[in-house]
């Protein structure tokens, strides 16, 4: 089927595109982009004004928690949350029961996203068997069934020596590493920031140094075997100092921020709800300076990539005492807006650059078709919204699980449709957009 | 008539009634309110003195204390406290291993719930339990400590303790010593004597301060005699074994020797220092016995306080279960 | 009532009180906070001039014993003051002093709390107005002045040691 968005502004980062042009999609895939593309038999899809067009997002740190924790969410409702949050893509974690250390395992996760049939899912597979860090994982299966990243997220690879291996040997594939970063001992039994928050509130904390350390680990490391390191979640300011020194060195170090880590701060723990579970996460959400230094990274290009950490927990699991509750929020439905009104609305980034944090980079980092509109490549679109003004309703996630601290939030921005492959999966009701 | 002098006295008008129907913490109530809660303690103080120790205030109330940690010494504080006002008092003491076996703070709570308690008294290890509490449940809550956050009435007794030597609160100088970081003592006392108008002065190991404690609105030292130094009340928190597993100090002889208060260390002090310690006490570790049974000690007048605290707490509380009060 | 008529009617009390007992050995006084216990240390001065006795006086706070604790839908706890009984009133008669005795209530509520800290022989009531309007069977020995009264109506007793004046004033139909 022929499709014909027309009367858009394209933005594509990748080739430099930022105007107002259409975009010919046939067979799954970009035909052609230019002004004033003749109909012939293409169905024609008006792009209302105001609306963007965009190479599909990719977030590319999602908990999916199937198999294992289909309580919180499976495959396919992780699936439909992210094409709802404007994902065409999403890139999968290994911490399930079982771990994804092997071929089964991935493939299985790839079945269950084909037949979702919905966002595209590409797994990324253990470090170490089990994720215990004792010995590498099959990292060439995993590669051949399909993972495009290793990592043993949920707490840091165990040794340095064993992360200097995983470097050399994954990037004998160009697969990157990434990498939770964190001192097990500094994090101790912490539950927050280390900060006065946390004093007040006489919650155990974790200082932002804590997460420092394993970036710091995990740039020498990468200096030292020339493969690529990914800093997954980063949230502190030491951190991005980091990260900033590796790159001015031009070690191959790369870095995510979540949403939350851009917009909230520590202040939340107190307030409006005291103790909301729902602001508990590992990395915590840190004081203003860290916030404010997430948001320069941004700005100056320190930071590579948004990716949610989307972290679904079940309702009784979120329901119970601080101290005991999971670590982690849901994020693939309040991405998009948070970005838009938080970044681009407040005048901090460019949509264009919004695009390449969303779409462009991850595509890059984790060698994936997307991240452009370029013809040839598979038809995956994002079409945003960016003045639709959007209440975030917790009740009304697709998502399996609701844990949000964001219930409530009026943004200026959303997803007007998400497209996987030339097809709408995705339609905002809301957003004046139709789709033959 | 003693101490109902408001440290603001003229700044704003006197509190009638508490706003919250519950007590979470020190940090929801305003100075005036704690200072109605000290002036009908120090009413209901007198009952204790009676022959017939009881009044009828709380008749037909049920007050469930509900301890997931142990405590001999608060738990009997309340029931006694509220035996005097006629309620009708349940104690239940949770063992850890119902807790390992499956049953959630949020089911116990809402089993007990069903059996309509007006006020639940709750001890927990967990910081924000009761707040995690007072969102599900419609009995009015009451902490008696939760994890590292808050105890309350400890502080409240605290101070109706040293107002009844002293007088006031304001213009005071209060050295608080010990295990600042892990202390829900520590922080209910430093919000409610900062409230007060008293000069917080807090001392221990730079690894047992708190972050940002300056924020508190107190003075950090590690220095004890500088702490100590004219200070009207010294108060002592008690230091746990388990801390030397941390690394917070090397041995429980270091701290003493840096730390613990003798009578030696005392002599800084105002002649009339106040010694205080929440309990139970470790003798020889963050204070010497001589300074523990000395003439300075008031740990077991803070012991008796804490029944007349307690019975004013519960009194102000329990009018509001009726009616729903601004929270 | 003014501050005349007050003071004279005090001193009738106190002489009815020494008639009716023959003398005032055996005899406290305990006032119901908190103008109760003006009247009280007055009338056990005018007793200590006619007598030349000191008749031990107390102050009683009767707001744990009120029967409508609990039963507001609005509106906050009652404050609570001390009570101060310093001697033992077993086998003592009491004299309760109280300004106005209206429904009854505080009477009972007062009466409760003086059993519960002993077993005096006898209880005598004596209220500077009864306004009347009885809702429990309690009745005063000794009354200043009775006003009859309409329940719109209220009744304000102010004493020179609390209101700076002696004067009951009577205010008409509260809206």
């Amino acid at each position: 089927m022929k499709r014909l968005l027309s009367g858009g502004r394209v933005i594509d980062p990748a080739n430099g595109i930022d105007g107002m042009y259409d975009v010919l999609i046939d067979g799954g895939r970009i035909a052609r982009i230019g002004k004033d593309l003749p109909v012939d038999d293409a169905t024609v899809v008006a792009v209302p004004a105001g609306m963007v067009v965009c190479p599909g997002f990719i977030d590319m740190h999602v908990h999916l928690r199937e198999p294992g924790q289909e309580h919180k969410e499976t495959v396919a409702t992780g699936a439909a949350s992210a094409v709802a949050g404007g994902f065409t893509a999403v890139a999968c974690m290994p911490n399930t029961c079982p771990v994804n250390d092997d071929a089964n395992v991935t493939a299985y996760i790839l079945a269950k996203a084909a037949a979702a049939d919905l966002a595209r899912v590409y797994p990324i597979g253990a470090v170490s068997r089990g994720s215990k860090g004792d010995l590498l994982a099959d990292i060439a299966e995993l590669k051949k069934a399909g993972c495009v990243a290793i990592t043993d997220d949920g707490h840091p690879v165990a040794t340095a020596l064993l992360l200097r291996r995983a470097l050399e040997y994954a990037g004998m594939f160009g697969m990157p590493v990434i990498e939770h970063c964190e001192d097990p001992s500094l994090k101790g039994d912490g539950v927050a920031h280390e900060g006065f928050h946390a004093a007040r509130l006489g919650l155990r904390g974790m200082p932002g140094a804590c997460e420092a350390l394993g970036v710091e680990r995990g740039v020498l490391l990468s200096e030292l075997t020339g493969s690529a390191f990914h800093v997954a979640h980063m949230s502190a300011r030491a951190s991005l100092r980091a990260v900033r020194k590796g790159k001015e060195a031009g070690v191959r170090v790369t870095c995510e921020v979540a949403p939350h880590h851009f917009t909230l701060t520590d202040e939340a723990l107190g307030s409006p709800i005291p103790y909301d579970t729902n602001t508990k996460m590992n990395p915590p959400l840190r004081e203003a300076a860290d916030r404010d230094a997430m948001l320069s990274g941004i700005v100056d290009g320190s930071v590579d990539v948004i990716a949610t950490d989307h972290a679904p927990h079940h309702y009784d699991e979120k329901n119970v005492e601080f101290d005991r509750a999971p670590f982690g929020i849901v994020g693939l439905e309040t991405a998009v807006s948070l970005s838009l009104d938080r970044l681009v609305h407040s005048g901090l980034i460019s949509l264009s650059r919004m695009v390449q944090l969303l779409s462009s980079n991850p595509a890059r980092i984790l060698s994936v078709p997307g991240g452009s509109l370029a013809e040839g490549q598979p038809a995956d679109i994002t079409v945003i919204a960016p003045d639709l003004r959007v209440t975030v309703a917790a009740r009304t996630l697709r998502s399996k699980s609701k844990n949000t601290p964001f219930d409530g939030w009026e943004l200026r921005g959303g997803v007007a449709a998400t497209i996987v492959g030339g097809r709408p999966v995705f339609v905002n009701p809301d957003a004046p957009i139709a789709f033959k | 008539m003693s101490g109902s002098v408001n440290a603001h006295a003229g700044a704003r008008p006197a509190a009638t009634s508490l706003r919250s129907r519950n007590l979470l913490g020190i940090a929801d109530l305003s100075p005036e309110e704690i200072t109605l809660i000290l002036d009908t303690a120090e009413a209901m103080k007198e009952i204790g003195l009676r022959p017939i120790k009881k009044v009828p205030a709380l008749r037909g109330k049920t007050v469930v204390n509900l301890f997931f940690e142990p405590s001999t010494r608060t738990r009997t504080s309340f029931e006694i406290a509220e035996k005097r006002l006629s309620a009708d008092t349940l104690s239940i003491a949770i063992a850890s291993s119902s807790v390992v076996k499956g049953e959630t703070l949020v089911d116990t709570v809402l089993n007990l719930e069903a059996m309509h308690p007006d006020m639940i008294v709750l001890r927990h290890a967990s910081s924000g339990a009761c707040h995690l509490l007072s969102r599900i449940c419609r009995s009015a809550i009451i902490n008696a400590g939760d994890g590292m956050h808050e105890h309350p009435t400890q502080a409240l007794l605290d101070a109706f303790t040293i107002r009844e030597h002293k007088t006031r609160l304001a213009g005071l100088k209060v050295a608080i010593v010990g295990d600042l970081l892990h202390s829900r003592v520590l922080r209910s006392n430093v919000q409610l004597l900062t409230k007060m108008g008293a000069d917080v002065w807090v001392c221990g190991p730079p690894t047992l301060i708190p972050t940002e404690i300056a924020r508190f609105g107190v003075r950090a030292t590690s220095n004890v005699d500088e702490a100590v130094a004219d200070a009207d009340v010294v108060m002592l928190l008690r230091i746990q074994l388990e801390r030397m597993e941390g690394a917070f100090f090397p041995s429980l002889r270091e701290y003493f020797s840096v730390f613990g208060m003798t009578e030696a260390r005392l002599r800084g002090a105002k002649p009339d220092v106040m010694i205080m310690h929440p309990g139970p006490m470790n003798r020889g570790v963050e204070i010497a016995s001589e300074v523990a049974d000395g003439p300075y000690s008031v740990i077991l007048e803070q012991v008796s306080n804490g029944v007349a605290v307690r019975m004013a707490v519960l009194y102000l509380l329990a009018g509001g279960v009726e009616h729903e009060t601004a929270a | 009532m003014d501050a005349d008529r007050i003071g004279r009617a005090l001193t009738r009390i106190a002489h009815e009180i020494v008639e009716r007992n023959r003398g005032v050995e055996d005899l406290a006084i305990v006032g119901v906070r908190t103008r109760g216990v003006h009247l009280a240390r007055r009338l056990a001065r005018s007793l200590h001039e006619i007598t030349g006795h000191e008749v031990p006086t107390g102050a009683l706070d009767i707001t744990l014993y009120r029967d409508d604790l609990m039963r507001q839908p609005v509106g906050p706890q009652p404050l609570v003051r001390r009570t101060e009984i310093p001697f033992s009133i077993d086998n003592r008669k009491i004299l309760l002093v109280d300004d106005v005795l209206y429904t009854g209530r505080t009477t009972r509520a007062a009466l409760d709390a003086l059993i519960d800290f002993g077993r005096p022989s006898s209880i005598q009531l004596i209220v500077l107005v009864d306004r009347g309007h009885r809702e429990l069977p309690i009745k005063a020995d000794y009354v200043g002045k009775n006003l009859p009264t309409s329940p719109e109506e209220s009744v304000q007793v102010c004493l020179q040691e609390s209101d700076d004046r002696d004067e009951v004033l009577l205010q008409g139909g509260a809206a």
